[in-house]
């Protein structure tokens, strides 16, 4: 008697199912560059006036989701106050995005990194989703015609420039 | 029937698997200091110490001594 004759191959694809259970099923892929950007609506932090991104069709928006729990948001903040400084006049919106669950949340992270900038918190999370977001803080800039120009995954000191070149050549170029 | 119960048990497994991916939104509880896999360095350090004391040895935690077998 030879017991594992002919059971090998049964056992191999079972095997392998099994190891396919244990591969995580990912999503689908995240927004990328030239992609129409999502639907995104949600309420001012202050004020509860809800604000679409379509609101701002016709101008370039700068798009940054962030948590108060994010550690690289505490850098990013300042940056972006400062292109809200220096950009504002030339047509840039940065609308910053709160993936916090409460405003509580979200008001303590401000208090300590004031914005200069539309804050809307959304607790459902619903636009992150709608982005699929691929890691925290992320930003995309999006240009009058409302397409995704360029994403940025993270937050580095070395983004800086790489962004502000990216917003006043979009600026400058009017498209 | 081998590969039957297996493919069984594989399904079991996918059932009762908890990995699962949670979206970059999602992580504000994992980013918690108490969600480290590391306590911090100071902490750390202060455990080791205890951990040292309690074991008796120098070497509780590894190797000590430059192995000429005294501590």
């Amino acid at each position: 008697m030879t017991p594992h004759q002919g059971r090998t191959p049964g056992r191999i694809s079972a095997c392998a199912a099994l190891a396919l259970t244990l591969v995580p099923a990912y999503a689908a892929w995240p927004a990328a560059s030239g992609e129409t950007a999502p639907a995104c609506s949600a309420p001012l932090l202050d004020g509860g006036r809800p604000v679409s991104l379509a609101d701002y069709r016709g101008k370039v928006v700068y798009v940054d989701f962030w948590a108060s729990w994010c550690a690289p948001c505490r850098e990013s903040f300042p940056f972006m106050n400062e292109l809200q400084r220096d950009l504002s006049a030339k047509g840039l919106e940065i609308v910053a995005v709160s993936v916090d669950k409460t405003a509580e949340e979200a008001r303590r992270f401000l208090d300590r990194y004031p914005a200069q900038f539309t804050v809307i918190l959304d607790a459902a999370a619903k636009c992150p989703a709608a982005f699929r977001l691929e890691g925290m803080p992320s930003s995309y800039v999006i240009d009058r015609g409302g397409i995704v120009r360029a994403v940025h995954v993270g937050f580095r000191s070395g983004d800086r420039d790489e962004i502000r070149q990216q917003l006043v050549e979009m600026l400058a170029a009017g498209k | 029937m081998f590969s039957r119960v297996l493919i069984v048990a594989a399904l079991l497994v996918a059932a009762l698997s908890g990995c699962t991916t949670v979206p970059p939104w999602e992580r504000g509880t994992l980013a918690k200091p108490v969600m480290s896999v590391d306590p911090p360095p100071q902490e750390k350090t202060q455990k080791l110490r205890t951990y040292g004391a309690k074991e008796g040895g120098a070497a509780a935690t590894g190797v000590g001594g430059g192995g000429c077998g005294c501590n």
